[in-house]
């Protein structure tokens, strides 16, 4: 025991007597908050429109008017020119294309229906599907207001039924896209620092070639793997504790259920981290190809998280995937906890299969590093 | 040149001796193209929701039946009051209650009009619009038919044409991405740890002091990486071409043109590095931090420009991956020609001149210092 | 064998794959005695001394250190060797204090005591000023006897040093040796392997090792006087042409 407390201390001085450790530890957490999470959004403003329109007429134009006065769009563009539109469209100058066609008016008030088109650059698909969600909504609002504004210029013998659909959104009424990146930024950041920085260390004492002294040493194999893991499990969530606070000031992000659960979360999910870095050291002999092996895996790991994209969205093949991700688990816990609220009941499928899964990964790496180092 | 010649093959052989390099310069496109292709996708499938009906009448359970039956939706809980809605919510697996109005027929045959509110997960915000939107779509269908004698219904009915990519395939935006990220990798990143690695070693000296003049020594250090960066991009092409079904419209000769223009601008940028410090760490940390996240984050890649706050979007302009993003996108889902990327190309252009003359520069320095 | 044998092995066989690095290797090292390992390079000595401090197994043969099996008891053999290696095994990025802190309490010294035991030590050897210098700001010649120091620092029995003192000029190599019989000295077996000859004629007893065998094995005076040589240069040289 009191092993491990030397090793401990000496694994302390030398990670804070790296000149680059310090400003890792302070300055990439604030960086990744900062850059990251505004960089990393999906939410659709400025969609740039051109609007072709070939009717002129009061409706048409408050179907422009509703557009224009949507935060979401910025139309650049009105002419009656379409193949000018395709031209804007084809060098990128705007995202999507409305062709109001002629006698469309007359068409939606003599024949009840008529066409618009909307033609957008699908290349992002992501986006394209939005670009349209959005149009749509505010068709069909216009259709709406029209029907209603027109109900008594129809006659019928039938009264209609008109289904009124309202909706509320909850815990992120106002769709922000930072509510729901932060917490899985903060997932990210504990990663690196559990992953990359632990499974270096334990290469680089390799490395240097200290590690055969050590081997001479009475130190047993786990006390050396717990004095090399142990400081960055800690130095961890002491980033968990400086992101989340950085969090709240930088973006008032919602932080609605037990801090507690979060840390155990944290502390368990990490024990799965670090079992991952201890394990991708075996493979490497230098610190290079440690750093290389933990970019690859982390990436995977991290695009089939659900970080950026909602898990339940994702093939059947990655869902299964995803049930022995760990970084999936913690950012569902993440964002349940801090925005929802959820409890320990809540999250009890997530918390135990983490500890399953840490325990699993840390005794597979384990096993490997008795064998091979 | 004969001298030049066994200096490449030297560093050949170092690179493809270490089959963990080898295995993460062509088995990451793959499987990014793969990840990328199939997982980053906003589409709603099977998403978990409950009914809360408040009326049980013939009207709602015909609805519900419906949403059910689309596919898009699968009926998980039941909400009963509205206690329990918050307490479904927390556990996480439902993503939208659907509450009925009491005496939901009765008010549509009288009154001629019914109130269905949808409560969302919204911490999910995308998810959450497409959510209300496709369910108001089904509501709305459901609703046409509930009116069949339609003269009292107008209809603006928009046909959309998905451009470039019908399909909404995700590959498309990414393609051009993992090319920018992989061409970087191994041109700047990689170029950068193996010249610090030689002058860490101390055979930097030795090939100083031997007959190969410095140029040569960049040079021989920096052919390799080309090669293997063109051949990791016509890989990346293939696979997204022959695998995925990405077009190729334009001329593949600009494509293979540009590619090298931005194997240029990342291996002057990997050199740059090199001469900024000795330490192998110190290179991998800085290329990871100053060319890698960038390239991911801040080139349009995953991310669209348009939507980030105007600091970031000024920083991205400065970024030679973005404009290389463009310009394939432009090629090979447009099928641009020249004339339409001639902008972008001269900015990589200029870009490459200036951080080779710097390095060039500054790699005198380090020499002569 | 001899009941004050500290180290002994009996027919000890290392093989990788198909290749024999150690042959049949049977020789025995007495209690307080200095012992020279010698032979060229990829003879096998270094595989040799790797199996006898623990740091891989052989493929076959008896193998006893300080009393302890070593198929059985590598941890209370562990607890009663020291080991010095090439490149000094010092922590470059720790002080000398903090060097010396950490290995002695992995042998389980408590703090009290290394804190005692190290100021001696620094009063012996003229290193007071330098307790807090890091280990990269030091010269070659003082990290190789910090390094010794710190690899006897917890008395234990046997101390194998390996290749100590390359790259180190004549004199710091001369006080070095004094070192090392200031040790003996005190009871500890030490089990060096060395390249210069000149060191070889320090030791006890030393053994020659080629291709896999120990081709000689005696003190230095009776080799020379049987090799009819001049000194253990030549005795060397005799035996790895021959």
């Amino acid at each position: 025991m009191k092993t491990i407390l030397f090793i401990l201390q000496k694994e302390f001085i030398q990670i804070f007597r790296n000149k680059t450790m310090l400003p890792i530890i302070f300055v990439v957490p604030i960086i990744q908050l900062l850059v990251l999470v505004h960089a990393a959004t999906f939410e659709m403003k400025h969609i740039k429109m051109y609007v072709v329109d070939n009717d002129m007429s009061a409706t048409s134009r408050k179907m422009i008017s509703k557009f224009s006065g949507s935060p979401f769009y910025k139309i650049k563009f009105i002419s009656f020119s379409y193949p000018d539109a395709e031209k804007c469209l084809q060098n990128g100058s705007v995202d999507v294309v409305l062709r109001i066609p002629v006698h469309f008016e007359r068409d939606l008030f003599k024949s009840d229906e008529a066409k618009v088109q909307l033609s957008v650059n699908a290349i992002n698909g992501v986006s394209a599907g939005l670009i349209y969600a959005y149009s749509n909504q505010i068709i069909s609002s216009l259709n709406r207001e029209l029907i209603s504004k027109n109900i008594s210029v129809n006659e019928n013998t039938v009264a209609p039924e008109n289904i009124n659909v309202t909706y509320t959104h909850w815990y992120n009424p106002q769709l922000n896209y930072k509510t729901f990146m932060v917490p899985g930024i903060l997932v990210l950041l504990v990663t690196l620092i559990g992953l990359f920085l632990a499974g270096m260390n334990v290469v680089r004492e390799k490395e240097i070639g200290t590690i055969e002294q050590i081997n001479v040493t009475p130190i047993k194999k786990y006390q050396f793997m717990a004095g090399k893991l142990i400081p960055f499990w800690i130095i961890a969530l002491f980033e968990l504790a400086f992101g989340l606070t950085l969090g709240k000031l930088l973006f008032n992000i919602p932080m609605v259920g037990n801090l507690g659960l979060v840390f155990l979360s944290g502390a368990v999910y990490l024990i799965a981290v670090l079992g991952m870095g201890l394990f991708i050291s075996t493979l490497a002999n230098t610190q290079q190809q440690a750093m290389f092996l933990s970019f690859f895996f982390m990436i995977v790991f991290l695009l089939m998280s659900g970080l950026f994209t909602s898990v339940e969205s994702m093939p059947n093949w990655a869902q299964q995937f995803n049930r022995i991700n760990p970084i999936a688990y913690f950012i569902k816990i993440m964002r349940m906890v801090l925005l929802k609220g959820s409890g320990f009941s809540d999250i009890k499928y997530e918390f135990y299969t983490l500890i399953f899964i840490g325990l699993g990964v840390m005794t597979l790496a384990v096993r490997r590093y008795r064998k091979v180092a | 040149m004969k001298r030049f010649f066994g200096f490449v093959r030297k560093e050949f052989y170092h690179i493809f001796r270490d089959w963990r390099t080898v295995i993460i310069l062509f088995g990451m496109p793959a499987i990014q193209l793969l990840l990328f292709g199939y997982v980053i996708t906003n589409e709603i499938k099977d998403v978990g929701i409950a009914v809360f009906d408040q009326s049980k009448d013939e009207v709602t359970i015909k609805l519900t039946n419906k949403i059910a039956s689309s596919g898009y939706f699968k009926i998980i809980d039941h909400v009963e009051s509205y206690q329990d809605i918050e307490r479904i919510f927390k556990k996480g697996k439902v993503k939208e209650i659907i509450v009925f109005e009491q005496d939901f027929a009765k008010k549509l045959k009288k009154e001629g009009i019914a109130d269905i509110q949808l409560l969302t997960d919204a911490s999910e915000p995308n998810t959450a619009n497409l959510i209300v939107n496709y369910t108001s779509g089904i509501i709305a269908s459901f609703n046409k038919e509930l009116n069949p004698l339609a003269n009292s219904k107008m209809r603006i009915t928009p046909e959309v044409r998905m451009l470039y990519n019908p399909e909404l395939k995700g590959v498309f935006m990414f393609v051009p991405g993992i090319m920018a990220m992989l061409l970087m990798l191994v041109s700047a990143i990689m170029t950068s740890i193996s010249i610090t690695r030689e002058k860490e070693l101390g055979t930097m000296e030795v090939l100083l002091v031997s007959p190969l003049k410095p140029v040569q020594i960049i040079f021989g250090k920096v052919m390799p990486y080309v090669f293997l960066a063109f051949a990791d991009a016509l890989i990346i092409i293939a696979i997204g071409h022959y695998v995925f079904g990405m077009p190729i419209l334009g001329s593949l000769g600009l494509l293979m043109l540009e590619s090298l223009i931005f194997i240029t601008v990342a291996l002057a940028l990997g050199i740059l590095i090199s001469t900024v410090t000795n330490s192998q760490q110190i290179a991998m940390m800085l290329s990871m931090v100053a060319l890698m996240l960038p390239t991911i984050l801040l080139s349009g890649f995953i991310f669209p420009i348009e939507n980030m706050p105007w600091i970031l979007q000024v920083l991205c302009q400065l970024m030679p991956p973005k404009w290389f993003i463009i310009i394939i996108k432009s090629i090979m889902l447009k099928g641009n020609g020249f004339l339409f990327v001639w902008k972008e190309t001269l900015i990589l252009l200029g870009m490459a001149a200036f951080f080779i003359i710097l390095s060039i520069k500054k790699f005198k320095i380090r020499l002569e210092g | 064998m001899h009941s004050n044998s500290i180290i002994s092995v009996k027919n000890l066989v290392k093989k990788f794959g198909s290749f024999i690095a150690n042959d049949n290797l049977t020789f025995d090292v007495k209690q307080g005695e200095i012992f020279g390992f010698l032979g060229a390079n990829g003879a096998g000595k270094t595989t040799a001394i790797r199996i006898l401090c623990g740091l891989s197994y052989p493929t076959s043969g008896d193998v006893k250190i300080a009393g302890h099996d070593i198929y059985r008891e590598r941890e209370q053999i562990k607890k009663k060797i020291g080991y010095m290696s090439q490149k000094f095994s010092l922590y470059e990025d720790l002080t000398v204090y903090e060097n010396i802190r950490f290995y002695a309490g992995i042998y389980g010294i408590d703090r009290k005591t290394i804190k005692l035991r190290t100021e001696e030590l620094l009063e012996k050897l003229k290193m007071k000023e330098i307790r807090d210098k890091l280990i990269k700001d030091l010269p070659l010649g003082w990290r190789q006897k910090l390094a010794f120091s710190v690899a006897i620092f917890h008395n234990p029995a046997i101390v194998f040093l390996d290749e100590p003192t390359g790259g180190v000029d004549p004199i710091t190599r001369r006080q070095f040796w004094e070192m090392i019989y200031q040790a003996a000295n005190e009871g500890i077996t030490v089990f060096v392997t060395t390249h210069y000859m000149d060191e070889a004629e320090y030791c006890h007893r030393v053994s020659i090792m080629t291709e896999g065998k120990i081709a000689a094995i005696d003190t230095p005076l009776k080799l020379i006087e049987k090799y009819k040589a001049k000194n253990m240069d030549e005795v060397f040289l005799k035996i790895a042409r021959a």
